[in-house]
Protein backbone atom coordinates (compact mmCIF):
# COMPACT_ATOMS: atom_id res chain seq x y z
CA UNK A 1 0.00 0.00 0.00
CA UNK A 2 2.30 2.98 -1.17
CA UNK A 3 -0.12 5.87 -2.73
CA UNK A 4 -3.95 6.29 -1.82
CA UNK A 5 -5.50 8.81 -3.77
CA UNK A 6 -9.16 9.21 -2.79
CA UNK A 7 -12.11 11.56 -4.03
CA UNK A 8 -10.49 13.60 -6.38
CA UNK A 9 -12.73 16.49 -6.82
CA UNK A 10 -10.80 19.17 -8.68
CA UNK A 11 -12.65 21.71 -10.38
CA UNK A 12 -11.64 23.71 -13.11
CA UNK A 13 -12.59 27.31 -13.88
CA UNK A 14 -15.92 26.66 -15.06
CA UNK A 15 -16.70 24.36 -12.53
CA UNK A 16 -16.07 21.34 -13.78
CA UNK A 17 -15.68 17.81 -11.80
CA UNK A 18 -12.25 16.78 -13.60
CA UNK A 19 -12.16 13.45 -11.63
CA UNK A 20 -14.31 11.89 -9.18
CA UNK A 21 -14.08 9.05 -6.89
CA UNK A 22 -10.38 7.89 -7.95
CA UNK A 23 -8.71 6.10 -5.49
CA UNK A 24 -5.68 3.04 -5.70
CA UNK A 25 -2.83 2.14 -4.13
CA UNK A 26 0.36 1.15 -5.26
CA UNK A 27 2.47 -2.42 -4.61
CA UNK A 28 5.89 -1.42 -4.10
CA UNK A 29 8.32 -2.20 -7.07
CA UNK A 30 5.39 -2.79 -9.13
CA UNK A 31 4.47 -1.08 -12.48
CA UNK A 32 1.60 0.18 -13.69
CA UNK A 33 -0.43 1.86 -16.13
CA UNK A 34 -3.16 4.32 -15.95
CA UNK A 35 -5.29 3.96 -19.20
CA UNK A 36 -8.27 6.08 -20.37
CA UNK A 37 -8.98 8.25 -23.24
CA UNK A 38 -7.17 11.80 -24.36
CA UNK A 39 -8.51 14.40 -22.47
CA UNK A 40 -9.97 12.13 -19.53
CA UNK A 41 -7.84 13.49 -16.81
CA UNK A 42 -5.00 11.20 -16.49
CA UNK A 43 -2.88 14.05 -16.13
CA UNK A 44 -4.34 16.00 -14.11
CA UNK A 45 -4.29 12.28 -11.84
CA UNK A 46 -0.34 12.59 -11.79
CA UNK A 47 -0.06 15.99 -11.16
CA UNK A 48 -2.12 16.03 -8.55
CA UNK A 49 0.44 12.93 -7.16
CA UNK A 50 3.67 14.76 -7.87
CA UNK A 51 2.04 17.75 -5.43
CA UNK A 52 1.88 20.42 -8.88
CA UNK A 53 -1.98 20.53 -8.18
CA UNK A 54 -3.11 21.39 -4.60
CA UNK A 55 -6.58 22.53 -5.77
CA UNK A 56 -8.26 19.19 -4.77
CA UNK A 57 -10.12 17.68 -1.67
CA UNK A 58 -8.73 14.19 -1.21
CA UNK A 59 -5.07 12.95 0.04
CA UNK A 60 -1.99 11.61 -1.50
CA UNK A 61 0.13 9.43 0.47
CA UNK A 62 3.57 8.77 -0.04
CA UNK A 63 5.36 5.53 1.34
CA UNK A 64 7.28 7.76 3.83
CA UNK A 65 7.29 11.53 4.13
CA UNK A 66 11.24 11.88 2.52
CA UNK A 67 10.34 9.09 -0.82
CA UNK A 68 11.99 10.50 -3.62
CA UNK A 69 9.53 11.18 -6.89
CA UNK A 70 10.75 11.29 -10.13
CA UNK A 71 8.41 12.07 -13.44
CA UNK A 72 9.13 12.11 -16.38
CA UNK A 73 6.86 14.42 -18.44
CA UNK A 74 5.34 14.72 -22.40
CA UNK A 75 7.93 17.11 -22.99
CA UNK A 76 11.44 15.88 -21.63
CA UNK A 77 11.78 19.84 -19.86
CA UNK A 78 15.31 19.71 -20.18
CA UNK A 79 17.26 23.00 -19.30
CA UNK A 80 18.83 24.13 -22.90
CA UNK A 81 21.55 26.17 -21.44
CA UNK A 82 22.49 23.01 -19.79
CA UNK A 83 24.28 20.10 -20.66
CA UNK A 84 22.89 16.26 -20.72
CA UNK A 85 25.28 15.25 -17.96
CA UNK A 86 24.38 19.10 -16.06
CA UNK A 87 20.81 18.22 -16.89
CA UNK A 88 20.89 15.13 -14.95
CA UNK A 89 23.19 16.10 -11.61
CA UNK A 90 21.73 19.15 -11.50
CA UNK A 91 18.59 16.64 -10.19
CA UNK A 92 20.61 14.58 -7.98
CA UNK A 93 20.03 15.00 -4.62
CA UNK A 94 22.95 16.46 -2.43
CA UNK A 95 24.38 13.08 -0.90
CA UNK A 96 23.55 10.94 -4.00
CA UNK A 97 26.69 9.06 -5.79
CA UNK A 98 24.80 7.49 -8.36
CA UNK A 99 26.92 5.50 -11.13
CA UNK A 100 26.13 7.52 -13.98
CA UNK A 101 28.54 6.10 -16.37
CA UNK A 102 26.15 2.84 -16.19
CA UNK A 103 23.40 4.63 -16.62
CA UNK A 104 24.39 6.76 -19.59
CA UNK A 105 25.59 3.65 -21.66
CA UNK A 106 22.69 1.84 -20.76
CA UNK A 107 20.58 4.62 -22.40
CA UNK A 108 23.37 4.67 -25.23
CA UNK A 109 23.89 8.22 -24.05
CA UNK A 110 27.27 8.01 -23.38
CA UNK A 111 28.85 9.68 -26.25
CA UNK A 112 26.36 13.06 -25.72
CA UNK A 113 27.31 13.69 -22.21
CA UNK A 114 28.56 17.60 -23.15
CA UNK A 115 25.63 17.89 -26.22
CA UNK A 116 23.02 20.60 -25.67
CA UNK A 117 19.70 19.58 -25.45
CA UNK A 118 18.54 21.73 -28.88
CA UNK A 119 21.23 19.25 -30.38
CA UNK A 120 19.55 16.20 -29.81
CA UNK A 121 16.03 14.35 -31.29
CA UNK A 122 12.87 14.44 -29.36
CA UNK A 123 14.08 10.28 -28.87
CA UNK A 124 17.24 10.93 -27.46
CA UNK A 125 15.89 13.93 -25.39
CA UNK A 126 13.61 11.89 -24.10
CA UNK A 127 16.33 9.38 -22.97
CA UNK A 128 17.71 11.89 -21.59
CA UNK A 129 14.63 12.67 -19.15
CA UNK A 130 14.65 9.54 -18.56
CA UNK A 131 18.08 9.46 -17.46
CA UNK A 132 17.89 12.25 -14.95
CA UNK A 133 14.53 9.85 -13.57
CA UNK A 134 16.60 7.25 -12.87
CA UNK A 135 19.59 9.01 -11.75
CA UNK A 136 18.06 10.02 -8.54
CA UNK A 137 17.30 6.52 -7.32
CA UNK A 138 13.61 7.20 -7.22
CA UNK A 139 11.12 5.54 -4.89
CA UNK A 140 8.31 6.24 -6.87
CA UNK A 141 8.33 7.10 -10.73
CA UNK A 142 5.98 8.74 -12.61
CA UNK A 143 5.62 8.75 -16.43
CA UNK A 144 2.76 11.21 -18.45
CA UNK A 145 3.06 9.43 -21.65
CA UNK A 146 6.63 9.37 -22.17
CA UNK A 147 6.84 8.31 -25.41
CA UNK A 148 4.21 10.10 -27.69
CA UNK A 149 5.48 11.48 -31.12
CA UNK A 150 7.89 9.18 -31.15
CA UNK A 151 8.57 6.56 -34.58
CA UNK A 152 7.31 3.12 -33.52
CA UNK A 153 11.10 1.70 -33.59
CA UNK A 154 12.12 3.97 -31.26
CA UNK A 155 9.14 3.79 -28.55
CA UNK A 156 9.74 0.24 -28.66
CA UNK A 157 13.49 0.42 -27.71
CA UNK A 158 12.62 3.05 -25.40
CA UNK A 159 9.80 0.85 -23.81
CA UNK A 160 12.54 -2.30 -23.58
CA UNK A 161 15.17 0.38 -21.87
CA UNK A 162 12.57 1.32 -19.18
CA UNK A 163 11.16 -2.48 -18.39
CA UNK A 164 14.98 -3.25 -18.51
CA UNK A 165 15.99 -0.10 -15.58
CA UNK A 166 12.69 -0.89 -13.72
CA UNK A 167 13.92 -4.64 -13.06
CA UNK A 168 17.05 -3.44 -12.08
CA UNK A 169 16.06 -0.79 -9.44
CA UNK A 170 13.37 -2.23 -7.92
CA UNK A 171 11.13 1.29 -7.88
CA UNK A 172 7.32 1.64 -8.13
CA UNK A 173 6.21 2.68 -11.47
CA UNK A 174 2.72 4.50 -12.45
CA UNK A 175 2.57 5.46 -15.90
CA UNK A 176 0.03 7.06 -18.17
CA UNK A 177 -0.87 5.81 -21.55
CA UNK A 178 -3.71 6.17 -23.75
CA UNK A 179 -2.10 3.79 -26.06
CA UNK A 180 -3.31 -0.03 -24.70
CA UNK A 181 -1.01 -1.95 -26.51
CA UNK A 182 1.83 -0.16 -25.16
CA UNK A 183 0.45 -0.87 -21.31
CA UNK A 184 -0.31 -4.59 -22.11
CA UNK A 185 3.47 -4.86 -23.23
CA UNK A 186 4.83 -3.35 -19.74
CA UNK A 187 2.55 -3.13 -16.55
CA UNK A 188 1.52 -5.87 -14.24
CA UNK A 189 -1.51 -3.92 -13.90
CA UNK A 190 -3.79 -1.95 -15.69
CA UNK A 191 -5.89 0.98 -13.99
CA UNK A 192 -8.95 2.26 -16.64
CA UNK A 193 -10.12 5.43 -16.15
CA UNK A 194 -12.91 7.06 -18.29
CA UNK A 195 -16.25 8.85 -18.02
CA UNK A 196 -16.73 12.48 -17.26
CA UNK A 197 -15.97 13.13 -14.30
CA UNK A 198 -13.66 10.40 -14.64
CA UNK A 199 -13.63 7.36 -12.36
CA UNK A 200 -12.02 4.20 -12.49
CA UNK A 201 -13.62 1.69 -14.60
CA UNK A 202 -11.08 -1.05 -14.53
CA UNK A 203 -8.65 -3.05 -12.17
CA UNK A 204 -6.86 -5.61 -14.37
CA UNK A 205 -4.05 -7.36 -12.90
CA UNK A 206 -1.30 -8.95 -15.76
CA UNK A 207 0.64 -11.91 -13.71
CA UNK A 208 2.88 -12.74 -16.28
CA UNK A 209 6.42 -11.60 -16.64
CA UNK A 210 6.75 -8.84 -19.40
CA UNK A 211 9.37 -11.04 -20.86
CA UNK A 212 7.61 -14.06 -21.31
CA UNK A 213 4.48 -12.27 -23.05
CA UNK A 214 4.29 -13.50 -26.71
CA UNK A 215 2.57 -11.17 -29.37
CA UNK A 216 -0.26 -14.29 -29.38
CA UNK A 217 -0.68 -13.45 -25.79
CA UNK A 218 -0.78 -9.91 -26.20
CA UNK A 219 -3.57 -10.27 -28.74
CA UNK A 220 -5.64 -12.83 -26.74
CA UNK A 221 -5.17 -10.12 -24.02
CA UNK A 222 -6.36 -7.36 -25.83
CA UNK A 223 -9.20 -8.89 -27.14
CA UNK A 224 -10.71 -9.81 -23.89
CA UNK A 225 -10.15 -6.11 -22.75
CA UNK A 226 -11.84 -5.21 -25.50
CA UNK A 227 -15.03 -7.22 -24.50
CA UNK A 228 -14.74 -6.71 -21.43
CA UNK A 229 -14.37 -2.30 -21.66
CA UNK A 230 -15.75 -1.77 -25.30
CA UNK A 231 -14.64 1.66 -25.15
CA UNK A 232 -11.74 0.97 -24.62
CA UNK A 233 -11.40 -1.00 -28.33
CA UNK A 234 -11.49 2.35 -30.46
CA UNK A 235 -7.59 3.18 -29.18
CA UNK B 1 33.38 44.13 -40.71
CA UNK B 2 34.32 45.15 -44.26
CA UNK B 3 30.89 47.00 -45.27
CA UNK B 4 31.02 48.17 -41.17
CA UNK B 5 34.60 49.52 -41.78
CA UNK B 6 33.38 50.87 -45.34
CA UNK B 7 30.21 52.68 -43.83
CA UNK B 8 32.29 54.43 -41.29
CA UNK B 9 34.70 55.64 -43.60
CA UNK B 10 32.03 57.00 -46.03
CA UNK B 11 30.79 58.84 -42.67
CA UNK B 12 33.73 60.71 -42.16
CA UNK B 13 34.62 61.44 -45.86
CA UNK B 14 30.50 63.60 -45.91
CA UNK B 15 31.58 65.16 -42.70
CA UNK B 16 35.08 66.19 -44.36
CA UNK B 17 33.33 67.37 -47.51
CA UNK B 18 30.93 69.02 -45.60
CA UNK B 19 33.12 70.83 -43.27
CA UNK B 20 35.49 72.19 -46.01
CA UNK B 21 31.97 73.02 -47.91
CA UNK B 22 30.96 75.17 -45.12
CA UNK B 23 34.78 76.53 -44.06
CA UNK B 24 33.03 77.97 -40.93
CA UNK B 25 35.06 76.96 -37.26
CA UNK B 26 31.14 76.36 -36.54
CA UNK B 27 31.51 73.11 -38.91
CA UNK B 28 35.15 71.51 -37.86
CA UNK B 29 37.14 68.91 -39.68
CA UNK B 30 37.21 65.48 -38.27
CA UNK B 31 41.37 66.36 -38.27
CA UNK B 32 40.27 69.22 -36.03
CA UNK B 33 38.61 67.00 -33.64
CA UNK B 34 40.81 64.73 -33.85
CA UNK B 35 43.60 67.29 -32.97
CA UNK B 36 41.77 69.37 -30.28
CA UNK B 37 41.64 65.76 -28.70
CA UNK B 38 44.85 64.59 -28.51
CA UNK B 39 45.53 68.04 -27.31
CA UNK B 40 43.49 67.58 -23.84
CA UNK B 41 44.15 64.16 -24.05
CA UNK B 42 48.08 65.39 -23.58
CA UNK B 43 47.03 67.38 -20.68
CA UNK B 44 45.25 64.49 -18.81
CA UNK B 45 41.73 66.82 -18.81
CA UNK B 46 39.96 64.41 -21.19
CA UNK B 47 40.98 61.16 -19.13
CA UNK B 48 39.90 63.32 -15.99
CA UNK B 49 36.59 63.99 -17.10
CA UNK B 50 36.06 61.01 -18.81
CA UNK B 51 36.54 58.92 -15.86
CA UNK B 52 34.41 61.12 -13.56
CA UNK B 53 31.76 60.31 -16.29
CA UNK B 54 32.14 56.65 -16.89
CA UNK B 55 31.80 56.50 -12.94
CA UNK B 56 28.92 57.94 -12.70
CA UNK B 57 27.56 55.84 -15.61
CA UNK B 58 28.53 52.69 -13.67
CA UNK B 59 26.79 53.83 -10.52
CA UNK B 60 23.43 54.89 -12.06
CA UNK B 61 23.67 51.60 -14.42
CA UNK B 62 24.23 49.40 -11.04
CA UNK B 63 21.71 50.82 -9.14
CA UNK B 64 18.92 51.03 -11.82
CA UNK B 65 19.77 46.97 -13.34
CA UNK B 66 19.28 46.01 -8.91
CA UNK B 67 16.23 48.08 -8.47
CA UNK B 68 14.77 47.52 -11.50
CA UNK B 69 15.13 44.19 -11.80
CA UNK B 70 13.83 43.37 -8.51
CA UNK B 71 11.01 45.47 -8.98
CA UNK B 72 10.14 43.77 -12.78
CA UNK B 73 10.61 40.61 -11.06
CA UNK B 74 8.15 41.31 -8.26
CA UNK B 75 5.68 42.83 -10.87
CA UNK B 76 5.94 40.28 -13.37
CA UNK B 77 4.89 36.99 -10.85
CA UNK B 78 2.62 38.69 -8.18
CA UNK B 79 -0.62 40.56 -9.48
CA UNK B 80 -1.45 42.37 -7.29
CA UNK B 81 1.92 43.85 -7.12
CA UNK B 82 1.15 44.75 -10.50
CA UNK B 83 -1.63 46.33 -10.37
CA UNK B 84 -0.81 48.57 -7.39
CA UNK B 85 2.48 49.80 -8.73
CA UNK B 86 1.46 49.72 -12.21
CA UNK B 87 0.20 53.13 -12.21
CA UNK B 88 4.04 54.85 -10.45
CA UNK B 89 5.62 53.44 -13.55
CA UNK B 90 3.63 54.90 -16.09
CA UNK B 91 4.06 58.02 -14.17
CA UNK B 92 7.73 57.85 -13.63
CA UNK B 93 8.35 56.76 -17.24
CA UNK B 94 6.67 59.54 -18.64
CA UNK B 95 8.21 61.93 -16.48
CA UNK B 96 10.48 63.90 -18.18
CA UNK B 97 13.78 63.56 -17.57
CA UNK B 98 15.01 67.09 -17.10
CA UNK B 99 12.20 67.38 -14.53
CA UNK B 100 13.23 64.31 -12.40
CA UNK B 101 16.73 65.96 -12.60
CA UNK B 102 16.02 69.10 -11.37
CA UNK B 103 13.74 68.08 -8.70
CA UNK B 104 16.06 65.60 -7.50
CA UNK B 105 18.69 68.51 -7.38
CA UNK B 106 16.24 70.77 -5.29
CA UNK B 107 15.10 68.26 -2.98
CA UNK B 108 18.16 66.42 -2.41
CA UNK B 109 20.79 68.79 -3.08
CA UNK B 110 23.48 69.57 -5.71
CA UNK B 111 25.18 66.45 -4.67
CA UNK B 112 26.55 63.31 -6.22
CA UNK B 113 23.75 61.18 -4.90
CA UNK B 114 21.05 63.65 -6.31
CA UNK B 115 22.99 63.28 -9.68
CA UNK B 116 23.08 59.46 -9.32
CA UNK B 117 19.41 59.18 -8.08
CA UNK B 118 18.19 61.47 -10.82
CA UNK B 119 20.08 59.52 -13.61
CA UNK B 120 18.68 55.56 -11.96
CA UNK B 121 15.45 57.25 -11.43
CA UNK B 122 15.18 57.86 -15.48
CA UNK B 123 16.40 54.24 -16.08
CA UNK B 124 14.38 52.22 -13.49
CA UNK B 125 11.28 52.48 -15.42
CA UNK B 126 12.41 50.76 -18.39
CA UNK B 127 14.22 48.24 -16.64
CA UNK B 128 11.09 47.41 -14.50
CA UNK B 129 8.94 47.11 -17.89
CA UNK B 130 11.75 44.48 -19.48
CA UNK B 131 11.89 42.34 -16.91
CA UNK B 132 8.46 42.50 -16.11
CA UNK B 133 8.24 40.76 -19.30
CA UNK B 134 10.64 38.25 -18.93
CA UNK B 135 8.95 37.35 -15.76
CA UNK B 136 5.70 36.84 -17.45
CA UNK B 137 7.86 34.63 -19.75
CA UNK B 138 9.17 32.53 -17.80
CA UNK B 139 8.39 28.42 -18.36
CA UNK B 140 6.23 26.59 -16.07
CA UNK B 141 7.30 23.82 -17.05
CA UNK B 142 10.87 23.93 -15.97
CA UNK B 143 9.57 25.81 -12.97
CA UNK B 144 7.27 22.27 -12.11
CA UNK B 145 10.17 20.30 -13.42
CA UNK B 146 12.57 21.76 -10.70
CA UNK B 147 9.88 21.68 -7.65
CA UNK B 148 9.42 17.82 -8.69
CA UNK B 149 13.34 17.06 -8.21
CA UNK B 150 13.53 19.36 -5.77
CA UNK B 151 16.10 21.66 -6.54
CA UNK B 152 17.08 24.28 -3.68
CA UNK B 153 15.86 27.86 -4.05
CA UNK B 154 19.89 29.27 -5.09
CA UNK B 155 20.08 26.04 -8.02
CA UNK B 156 16.25 26.99 -9.16
CA UNK B 157 17.88 30.81 -9.24
CA UNK B 158 20.99 30.20 -11.12
CA UNK B 159 19.99 27.64 -13.58
CA UNK B 160 16.52 27.61 -14.09
CA UNK B 161 15.10 31.18 -13.66
CA UNK B 162 18.39 32.90 -14.48
CA UNK B 163 19.31 32.03 -18.17
CA UNK B 164 15.42 32.64 -19.07
CA UNK B 165 15.91 35.95 -18.11
CA UNK B 166 19.36 36.18 -19.60
CA UNK B 167 17.83 38.08 -22.78
CA UNK B 168 15.60 40.43 -21.14
CA UNK B 169 18.71 41.45 -18.94
CA UNK B 170 21.07 42.09 -21.99
CA UNK B 171 18.30 43.93 -23.50
CA UNK B 172 17.97 46.20 -20.50
CA UNK B 173 21.47 46.49 -19.96
CA UNK B 174 21.81 47.17 -23.53
CA UNK B 175 19.73 50.26 -24.14
CA UNK B 176 20.50 50.98 -20.58
CA UNK B 177 23.78 52.10 -21.01
CA UNK B 178 23.41 54.35 -24.16
CA UNK B 179 20.09 55.76 -21.94
CA UNK B 180 21.84 56.19 -18.79
CA UNK B 181 25.13 58.17 -20.69
CA UNK B 182 23.27 60.81 -22.67
CA UNK B 183 21.43 61.38 -19.23
CA UNK B 184 24.45 61.80 -16.68
CA UNK B 185 26.03 64.57 -19.43
CA UNK B 186 22.65 66.35 -19.06
CA UNK B 187 22.74 65.64 -14.91
CA UNK B 188 26.60 67.23 -15.03
CA UNK B 189 25.46 70.20 -16.83
CA UNK B 190 22.87 70.98 -14.54
CA UNK B 191 24.54 70.16 -11.40
CA UNK B 192 28.24 69.01 -11.32
CA UNK B 193 31.53 70.65 -12.01
CA UNK B 194 33.30 68.25 -13.71
CA UNK B 195 32.76 65.34 -16.69
CA UNK B 196 31.85 65.26 -20.09
CA UNK B 197 28.53 67.12 -19.35
CA UNK B 198 30.44 70.23 -17.60
CA UNK B 199 32.96 70.22 -20.34
CA UNK B 200 30.71 70.44 -22.73
CA UNK B 201 28.35 72.83 -21.10
CA UNK B 202 31.81 75.20 -21.01
CA UNK B 203 32.50 75.06 -24.54
CA UNK B 204 28.97 75.51 -25.68
CA UNK B 205 29.39 79.17 -24.04
CA UNK B 206 32.51 79.51 -25.86
CA UNK B 207 30.74 78.50 -29.21
CA UNK B 208 33.88 75.83 -29.47
CA UNK B 209 32.24 72.84 -31.56
CA UNK B 210 35.46 71.54 -31.80
CA UNK B 211 35.85 70.91 -28.41
CA UNK B 212 32.04 69.99 -27.94
CA UNK B 213 32.57 67.43 -30.66
CA UNK B 214 35.66 65.96 -29.32
CA UNK B 215 34.38 65.60 -26.06
CA UNK B 216 31.12 64.00 -27.62
CA UNK B 217 33.58 61.29 -29.32
CA UNK B 218 35.58 60.36 -26.68
CA UNK B 219 32.84 58.93 -25.18
CA UNK B 220 31.60 57.09 -27.65
CA UNK B 221 34.91 55.31 -28.16
CA UNK B 222 34.49 54.72 -24.60
CA UNK B 223 30.93 52.96 -24.80
CA UNK B 224 32.12 51.50 -27.84
CA UNK B 225 35.17 49.69 -26.28
CA UNK B 226 33.02 48.48 -23.41
CA UNK B 227 30.21 47.24 -25.55
CA UNK B 228 32.97 45.23 -27.59
CA UNK B 229 35.12 43.88 -25.13
CA UNK B 230 32.82 43.34 -22.27
CA UNK B 231 28.74 43.01 -23.67
CA UNK B 232 29.39 40.94 -26.96
CA UNK B 233 32.08 38.73 -25.38
CA UNK B 234 29.69 38.28 -22.61
CA UNK B 235 26.91 37.29 -24.58
CA UNK B 236 28.59 35.02 -26.77
CA UNK B 237 29.47 33.20 -23.72
CA UNK B 238 26.41 33.21 -22.77
CA UNK B 239 24.48 31.73 -25.16
CA UNK B 240 26.48 29.24 -26.48
CA UNK B 241 24.51 26.46 -25.44
CA UNK B 242 21.90 27.74 -28.43
CA UNK B 243 22.15 25.18 -31.38
CA UNK B 244 24.09 26.98 -34.14
CA UNK B 245 22.21 27.37 -37.82
CA UNK B 246 23.63 24.50 -39.96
Amino acid sequence: MRIDAKDFDRVDGGRIAVLRDLAFSLEPGSFTCLIGPSGCGKTTTLRIMLGLDRDFQGEVRPPSHDARIAAVFQEPRLLPWCTVEQNVRLALPRDATPDLNTLFETLGLGSMRSSYPDELSLGLARRVALARAFAIAPDILLLDEPFVSLDEATAKRMRALLLQLWRGRGVTVLMVTHNVREAVALADRLLLIDGQPAHLTGDVPLPLPQDARTPEYMAVLLDELGTAHPDMLQI
Amino acid sequence: MAPGALSLAGFFLVWSLAAWWANDPDVPSPLAVAAFMAREASTGELFFHLAVTLARVIAAFAISMVVGTALGLLMGQKRTVDRVLDPWLILLINMPALVLIVLCYIWIGLSEAAAITAVALNKIPNVVITLREGARALDPKLAEMARVYRFSRLTTARHVVLPQLQPYLAAASRSGLALIWKIVLVVELLGRSNGVGFQIHLYFQLFDVTAILGYAFAFVAVMLVIEYTLVQPLETRLTRWRAKPA
